[in-house]
């Protein structure tokens, strides 16, 4: 797959090209691309003066890297210890059975991506699943259904 | 505008708190985490456009305030009219027109939106008449909910950056180390290191340059507390860490911030712009010859981060594994340099203390826990939210006085704290006062402050699981002990929660837990069989009835249980068969329905939407 690499040196100029930049460069291209493309990874690697082999180890250390491109809309259970014990597997189960993907997969169309996250921090709202930035709280397994169809709206 | 003195920004404040004052009346829509998931921007957003199209008499746009969390999540969105403390609950864009015209402007309280007392069902205007509010001191939540969370003019109207002002002016490094010594501040990320040690320390190390980093990389699940300090009241933080860079002689900083949470980086940025071009932050820091520049570092997502020699490898730029700490990141931290690492919630603490006097900080809590804690009271507890307690308050005055006891008054099994560290403490410990050493004999510790209450249909062996889960996945796998022995627990936990387990099982995970926890460098491995030891030394029986009788008692355990219908219960209303996603439940209006065990998947969605408790768990 190719990518429109261009936008690539715009990110490069936020930082001081030092390896201490290197993620927070790697969020912003994350952020741009909705995933790392194996190419920016290089150019990285070459603009901060990593070694490949860092960027790479980097990359797939923290959680909010991908390799693999994400969907537009990545909906977020949150399996925080409150959401667990109110419920958050169902909805993760549900959320699977809807979209006929795993959490840490993405439809095929790339519109959906399902994840597990942590814990958000809204756990007085438990269960909570968001869905890009927005949080939806005291999610039920009926409610599941009008929150795809609304994610599926925009 | 810079401000150039103390004087200057004494005078400043004044004339920030006169144009407060002008506004008699002000309106405060809550913007915090839980009430923002239950749609407070567009409530928000309604008094916005009602205030475009007309004129509310003796209200000013600028009196309608989008602030921090202001605790009482359970029954937000909220909005609260200052300054009578007119409390609103549950509101709905819909009604904004309506609190204009009757409560703004006529002076007249909507009934219909008030807190009501689960006792008696009495409404309380007020909220501080409320027990959730009223049995709380608040010195790290200060301002959260009272002020615009992102408008410094109110934080400094509130007294903000006077503390600063007071340490930059009138006091050496050496003073305001005493203070904070004085003041017994202990970390509240979980550690809980005295801080004027700690500051002391990096303050007469010969290394330089010296760092000071906050740590908001609050990776606890089940905690929320400086996520709303973060969002709510940055400039408590900024104010904070300025303090402590004078006393230790760093000019330079870090915040670390989770991934999972933009908005505080949003507001962080913001308030450090603000302070910057107001000259509180920056070159010459009100006129003094002292400088300290912040930056924000944002996290990638990892839990171990949260553990400092690792959080300073990931604010390098590398990857977040923690290293032994033969020497103390004190002394060799960032960069190998000298660096004081506190807590979010830590670093709000300390304008306070400098302003009120370390002897007044001390003078709240415990002896050897001083001043108050914020706790995040979730879980099965009716009223949950964010709270701040003095220390050495007990466990029940939290749970049943603020808290409100149970949800749907099921009986209380036992209250999770410290995280994935933490433990779960049962009844028979609810009288424990709550502070750093009493948590810790007990078997729990305080963690962070997430407060997770845990009711009858909680399992046990569930929540062991639970955590060992998380656990496994979040360990950086440097330490065997912790990246194997973790794993191998999980397994086991597993075989007993499906039943296929034996009492040696049990033993061999006991033994397993001692080597994980002296085997591993970082606290995640030492304390990460915390959740499994703490449950099986309190809930042993539990454990044996997965094992012995192959049944799960709290009905969780989905290859121990079945669940069927009370027919005598059943009213037909269908509500179980529309939540049912395996279309096990069948059943016309108004009859019993039926579950079939062979579709039936044991999700308990069913028993979830019952409002009848006709859903038999066998």
């Amino acid at each position: 797959m190719n990518h429109d690499l261009s936008k690539l040196s715009a990110i490069y100029d936020r930082y001081p090209r030092k390896p201490q930049s290197l993620i927070a460069v790697l969020q912003d291209i994350q952020k741009e691309y909705n995933f790392l493309p194996c190419e920016a990874l290089k150019q990285t690697a070459e603009e901060l003066n990593v070694p490949l082999s860092k960027v790479f180890s980097v990359s797939t250390f923290y959680n909010a890297f991908s390799l693999v491109p994400k969907g537009e809309k990545v909906i977020r259970i949150c399996v925080g210890t409150t959401c667990h014990i109110r419920g958050a597997k169902q909805i993760q189960e549900q959320l699977e059975d809807e979209l006929k993907i795993k959490a840490g997969q993405t439809t095929e169309d790339l519109q959906f991506s399902l994840e597990v996250v942590a814990c958000v921090g809204a756990c007085a709202m438990a269960p909570v699943v968001a869905v890009n930035e927005r949080y939806h709280g005291n999610v039920t397994v009926g409610s599941c259904k009008k929150l795809l169809k609304k994610g599926k709206k925009g | 505008m810079r401000i150039e003195n103390a004087g200057q920004l004494e005078q400043y404040r004044r004339e920030c708190q006169a144009r407060l004052d002008k506004q008699t009346r002000r309106l405060l829509v809550c913007c915090g985490p839980g009430c923002l998931a239950n749609g407070s921007q567009a409530v928000s957003d309604a008094f916005k456009k009602v205030l475009r199209n007309r004129k509310i008499k003796g209200f000013k746009v600028e009196a309608l305030k989008e602030t921090g969390c202001h605790g009482f999540c359970e029954q937000g969105p909220l909005v609260v009219i200052e300054p009578e403390g007119i409390f609103y609950t549950r509101v709905k864009p819909a009604h904004a027109e309506k609190i204009l015209e009757e409560t703004i402007a006529k002076n007249k309280v909507i009934d219909k939106l008030l807190f009501r007392d689960h006792n008696n069902g009495q409404p309380i205007t007020c909220y501080r008449d409320i027990p959730f509010y009223s049995r709380q001191q608040r010195i790290a939540l200060r301002n959260i909910g009272q002020i615009n969370q992102c408008d410094i003019d109110e934080y400094i109207a509130t007294g903000g950056y006077s503390g600063m002002a007071k340490a930059l002016t009138q006091m050496t490094p050496k003073q305001v180390i005493d203070e904070v010594t004085a003041s017994g501040l202990r970390g509240r990320g979980g550690g809980g290191f005295p801080a004027g040690r700690k500051w002391k320390t990096a303050a007469s190390a010969e290394d330089t340059p010296h760092y000071v980093i906050c740590n908001g990389d609050e990776g606890d699940p089940g905690a929320f507390m400086d996520r709303a300090i973060m969002e709510g009241d940055p400039h408590s933080v900024i104010e904070g860490m300025i303090i402590a860079a004078y006393a230790v002689g760093a000019h330079e900083g870090y915040i670390y911030v989770r991934e999972e949470y933009p908005l505080a980086v949003v507001n962080l940025q913001k308030a450090i712009e603000q302070a910057t071009e107001y000259g509180l932050l920056g070159e010459n820091i009100i006129g003094t010859d002292f400088t300290l520049e912040l930056n924000i570092s944002r996290g990638g997502g990892a839990f171990v981060c949260g553990e400092s020699s690792a959080l300073m490898r990931s604010v390098a730029g590398e990857v977040g594994e923690p290293r032994a700490k033969y020497v103390r990141s004190v002394l060799k931290g960032l960069y190998d340099k000298p660096t004081v690492l506190n807590n979010v919630e830590s670093y709000a603490c300390v304008p306070a203390i400098i302003d009120k006097g370390g002897k007044w900080f001390a003078s709240i809590g415990t002896k050897k826990s001083t001043g108050t804690k914020a706790f995040s009271l979730v879980g099965k507890v009716r009223n949950t939210g964010l709270i701040e307690v003095p220390m050495g308050t007990t466990l029940r005055e939290i749970i049943y006085d603020i808290g409100g006891g149970i949800q749907n008054d099921r009986p209380f099994k036992a209250v999770q704290t410290g995280g994935p560290s933490g433990g779960c403490l049962p009844e028979a410990k609810l009288d424990l006062p709550v502070d750093f050493d009493t948590l810790t004999e007990a078997g729990s510790m305080m963690g962070s402050g997430g407060m997770i209450v845990l009711d009858d249909q909680t399992c046990v062996v569930d929540l062991a699981k639970y955590f060992l889960a998380f656990l496994v996945d979040e360990s950086c796998g440097k330490c065997v002990p912790c990246r194997e022995g973790l794993h191998q627990l999980y397994g086991m936990a597993v075989a007993v929660s499906e039943g296929r387990a034996t009492e040696e099982t049990l033993e061999k995970m006991e033994r397993l837990s001692e080597v994980v926890a002296v085997g591993s460098l970082c606290g995640l491995g030492k304390s990460g069989p915390n959740p499994f030891l703490s449950t099986v030394k309190y809930f042993r029986d539990e454990y044996l009835a997965h094992i012995n009788d192959k049944k799960c008692p709290a009905g969780v355990c989905r290859e121990l249980i079945r669940f069927e219908v009370i027919e005598d219960k059943c009213d037909g209303c269908m509500a179980c068969v529309a939540a049912c996603a395996s279309n096990a439940i069948t059943g016309q209006k108004k009859e019993p329905h039926v579950i079939d065990q062979e579709l039936c998947n044991k999700c308990g969605a069913c028993r979830t939407v019952c409002r009848r408790d006709a859903i038999l768990v066998l």
